[in-house]
């Protein structure tokens, strides 16, 4: 009996004077964060949102934008860089003596190699380079270092400067320790394997271990060539219950949670050990009007779904602090963006509309949705705005992926969705929601427009001229205009951009958000 | 002519044991065969883009195309399904798509955090369970037996989403007396080299005391309210075998005996309730180690159960496929491991 009492006295002890309340170690930033997305750490490969922050820490690119003035371009491993007059011969100048954090220099000849692999390789990211023509056959023609200070590349055709630019401050064009790559290559993958999980980078960070589903952690590169990191370790665990994520940072846990909803948000208001920051991220919620369905296909009934949409409401009731309202295809920040907002709810508006095109007596329609938060939300908000003006809209809630595999298929009648942008030139999104070159159903081009059966043969030509508008007044000019017809005709109700909003302690603070996810740097994070 | 009767009776008795392992591996077989066919149908049914999981929405025509025929989905649906067979018979699971890891890598890392999860509630569980299921029975309809019901009752009707959550904030957020998500703290993680994946058995294995001590505080509030469901279950059987047991004519007649009821109840009705109880034990224990998802996803435990409904939803079908073998495997293992307790246990069956 004395036994049982001790053993059980000792448990008891254990479980209650263990360290599990500590706060983070003193050298260490940890942060909670949905991460399950990360399939690889590749730079050459990575497109996903958590994997692209992660390789923003650990690699380094040519070039960067200002993330406080998208439009200003600086040098990050060049010194200077430019255009010849052929406007298809640009040359950058490599900075000396800048060292990967194996130690090994960095030469132009590792730009080369990286910008090559990418295109060779040609993962998901792979069509944000080989849109300038470069493929496997002619890269290393067009994309060589002609000393080792000097990179050049060769695009096919003429484009707008900024254009390439913007496509190299991309993760893609991130530029690896080819030396320390090759050493773990296995036949052709030029290292995709090992540097799925292992880096070989030059900027603040390098990773020491990622665990997929679990965690990943970086450490401080002792041979940055910038300013030192304030910790040396971060961790971002995987939780992927926002609720979760609060309880840990209230109870100091962790320094960051990256995920809180907007009532986990509301509810943290009142700790005066927490702040939060945040930062618009370029994410569009939209909803998409397949042509294929006849009601639809009418401009009238497009304008009239347009009008029905309670915007303001909806960002109030359902989104505030985490979107706002957005109406037109450029996320705030992009050249060429606009503010204008020329829809609100005005069903007598609608409701005029809908008889003008022969469906004064409303009809039905399907609309599919993501089954999570805030889409759920969104897509009964939606469907009630389109009750008033007699539009019965029956919703699909579904997997996320399962949603898109539909849209992809162009079996939906209407989609509710988001878009992120691929890299920070307009045309990436301009692409996609005002450009489809072929309709039918084989095409090889899937993008939004294509998506929803808009045939667009003249606005295809218009967004695909701009890329060549070298003045870059006149190519923000085209993009405006673009945006304004593509508010009145397209078959895209844009409604709302993100804000990405991060809660911390408050002795922790520096952490850098930008307008893409591959803009948030941790290199300025300290403790007090 | 005595010792060829013996060698005979020896030859035909070993043919029978023969007869029936080779029988057993042949059920086994056909089983874990029909498990895959289904689970790989089920997954070529899901109306989800495999090919969406490997390189995204945003990837080339030409990107599109070669992950498609790298994951051979090119191919007829037979012909898949042979291929994959083929590998896995010679040890080879494949890859998943979404961690990029060799499968077996994978479970070898989720399933210990799922075993050591299943089995403390298991144990939390059992411990109480049956007790509390045999003193219900044993004062039926009094007001020991209503608390109980109601603690059962409470048991399978709270959703385990909920309780999760406000059993983080009382325990961990408000009181503090256990750790909250998560297996250990940040600052114990890669101190303990994983040996058998189960943190508690590692750390003891290399005397870190901490680490010990940090993941039983983690590892405990998961555990008991896993527990509390098994608890619910276990007691409720416990109840009614027993109140059969004590329905029975011998146990009358213990009482006119004057046999001392407490040793009615615990020795002679209890004995008998010990085997049915051994498969309920067993299937409630095997249900565990499925995983649970939404007590995976509340206490970030990096599960098998949200393992694999993460890769399902992907249509990521290696992964999918591997963890049902291991599932399969689990409650295949389980039910062979209570047949051999019911022989113990009871004569008649040997």
């Amino acid at each position: 009996m004395r036994h049982r009492e001790w053993v059980f006295g000792g448990l008891m002890t254990a479980l209650l004077v263990s360290p599990a309340f500590a706060a983070t170690p003193k050298d260490t930033v940890v942060m909670a964060k949905q991460i399950d997305d990360i399939i690889s750490l590749d730079p050459g490969e990575v497109f996903e949102f958590s994997g692209a922050e992660a390789v923003s820490n650990i690699y380094d690119k040519l070039i960067d934008f200002n993330i406080k003035k998208v439009s200003e371009l600086h040098g990050r491993l060049v010194e200077s860089w430019g255009v010849a007059d052929d406007g298809v011969t640009y040359t950058f100048k490599m900075k000396k003596g800048l060292k990967f954090a194996s130690g090994n220099p960095i030469t132009a000849a590792d730009a080369a190699w990286s910008l090559q692999r990418a295109v060779i390789l040609n993962k998901t990211p792979g069509f944000i380079l080989t849109q300038f023509g470069f493929t496997k056959d002619n890269v290393k023609d067009r994309i060589k270092a002609s000393d080792p200070e000097t990179l050049v590349i060769v695009t096919a055709k003429q484009v707008a400067p900024s254009f390439l630019y913007y496509c190299l401050t991309a993760n893609v064009s991130s530029v690896v320790d080819s030396k320390l790559a090759e050493q773990h290559a296995k036949g052709d993958d030029f290292a995709n394997e090992w540097l799925k999980s292992h880096s070989a980078g030059s900027n603040a960070f390098t990773l020491r271990d990622w665990r997929a589903n679990e965690d990943y952690t970086l450490e401080a590169n002792p041979n940055y060539w910038g300013k030192k990191p304030a910790v040396k370790r971060v961790v971002v665990r995987h939780v992927a219950e926002p609720s979760t994520q609060r309880l840990l940072l209230e109870k100091g846990d962790i320094d960051y949670a990256r995920n809180l909803t907007r009532d986990d948000l509301n509810a943290i208001k009142s700790n005066p050990q927490i702040a939060t920051q945040e930062s618009p991220k370029g994410n569009i919620v939209y909803v998409g009007l397949n042509q294929k369905n006849p009601n639809l296909a009418k401009p009238e009934v497009r304008e009239a779904l347009k009008y029905l949409v309670d915007y303001d409401a909806i960002q109030r009731n359902i989104l505030s602090g985490t979107y706002i309202v957005h109406e037109s295809f450029l996320p705030d920040g992009f050249l060429g963006a606009i503010d204008d907002k020329p829809y609100k709810l005005d069903v007598a508006k609608a409701k005029a509309l809908l008889a003008k095109a022969g469906l004064s007596g409303g009809f039905t329609m399907t609309m599919d949705a993501p089954g999570s938060s805030p889409y759920t939300d969104i897509a009964q908000a939606i469907q009630a705005g389109f009750a008033q003006g007699g539009v019965k809209l029956e919703l699909i809630p579904g997997d996320q992926k399962q949603v898109i595999t539909k849209y992809r298929a162009r079996n939906h009648d209407s989609v509710l969705l988001y878009w992120g942008p691929d890299y920070q030139d307009p045309h990436t999104n301009a692409q996609t929601f005002a450009s489809n070159p072929d309709n039918s159903d084989s095409s090889p081009s899937k993008t939004l427009a294509w998506r929803n059966s808009w045939n667009i043969p003249e606005m295809t030509k218009t967004t695909l001229d701009a890329v060549g508008e070298r003045d870059a007044e006149k190519r923000a000019a085209i993009y405006e205009s673009l945006q304004r017809e593509h508010q009145k005709i397209s078959p895209f109700i844009i409604m709302f951009e993100q804000i990405e909003v991060a809660a911390h302690r408050k002795n922790v603070d520096g952490f850098i958000m930008g307008p893409s996810v591959d803009t948030n740097f941790y290199e300025e994070i300290r403790k007090n | 002519m005595a010792r060829v009767a013996v060698g005979a009776r020896a030859a035909s008795a070993f043919r029978g044991v023969a007869a029936g392992t080779g029988r057993t591996l042949l059920v086994l077989a056909l089983t874990f065969f029909g498990l895959l066919l289904v689970t790989f149908l089920i997954g070529r049914v899901v109306p989800i883009d495999p090919v969406l999981a490997a390189v995204g929405d945003r990837a080339s025509a030409e990107t599109y195309a070669r992950a498609r025929a790298e994951l051979g989905l090119d191919l007829p649906l037979y012909q898949q399904f042979a291929i994959y067979v083929g590998k896995v018979l010679q040890g080879d699971f494949g890859r998943s798509v979404l961690t990029s890891n060799p499968v077996l890598t994978d479970i070898g890392r989720f399933f210990p955090a799922t075993l050591e999860l299943a089995t403390l509630a298991t144990i939390l569980g059992v411990g109480i369970g049956v007790p509390l299921g045999v003193i219900a029975a044993a004062r039926q309809g009094r007001w020991q037996d209503q608390v109980i019901r109601v603690v059962g009752l409470l048991g399978y009707s709270i959703p385990v989403f909920w309780l999760g959550l406000v059993g983080l904030l009382v325990f961990y957020a408000r009181l503090g007396w256990v750790a909250g998500p998560g297996r250990v703290d940040v600052g114990f993680n890669d101190i303990v080299e994983p040996m058998t994946g189960l943190i508690l058995l590692d750390s003891l294995m290399e005397g870190e005391g901490e680490v010990f001590a940090n993941a039983l505080s983690h590892l405990v509030l998961p555990a008991a309210i896993l527990g509390y469901f098994s608890l619910a279950y276990v007691s409720r059987m416990t109840r009614s075998f027993m109140i059969d047991q004590l329905r029975q004519e011998y146990i009358v007649t213990a009482r006119v005996k004057g046999i001392a009821e407490r040793r009615v109840v615990w020795r002679h009705a209890f004995g008998n309730v010990m085997l049915p109880l051994v498969t309920v034990v067993a299937l409630s224990y095997a249900n565990l180690l499925e995983g649970s998802v939404l007590t995976e996803t509340v206490f970030a435990w990096p599960g098998i159960g949200a393992y694999i409904t993460n890769s399902l939803l992907n249509a990521d079908m290696n992964a999918v496929l591997g963890g049902t073998i291991v599932v399969g495997a689990v409650f295949i293992g389980l039910n062979m491991a209570s047949d051999l307790l019911y022989r113990l246990l009871d004569p008649r069956a040997r």
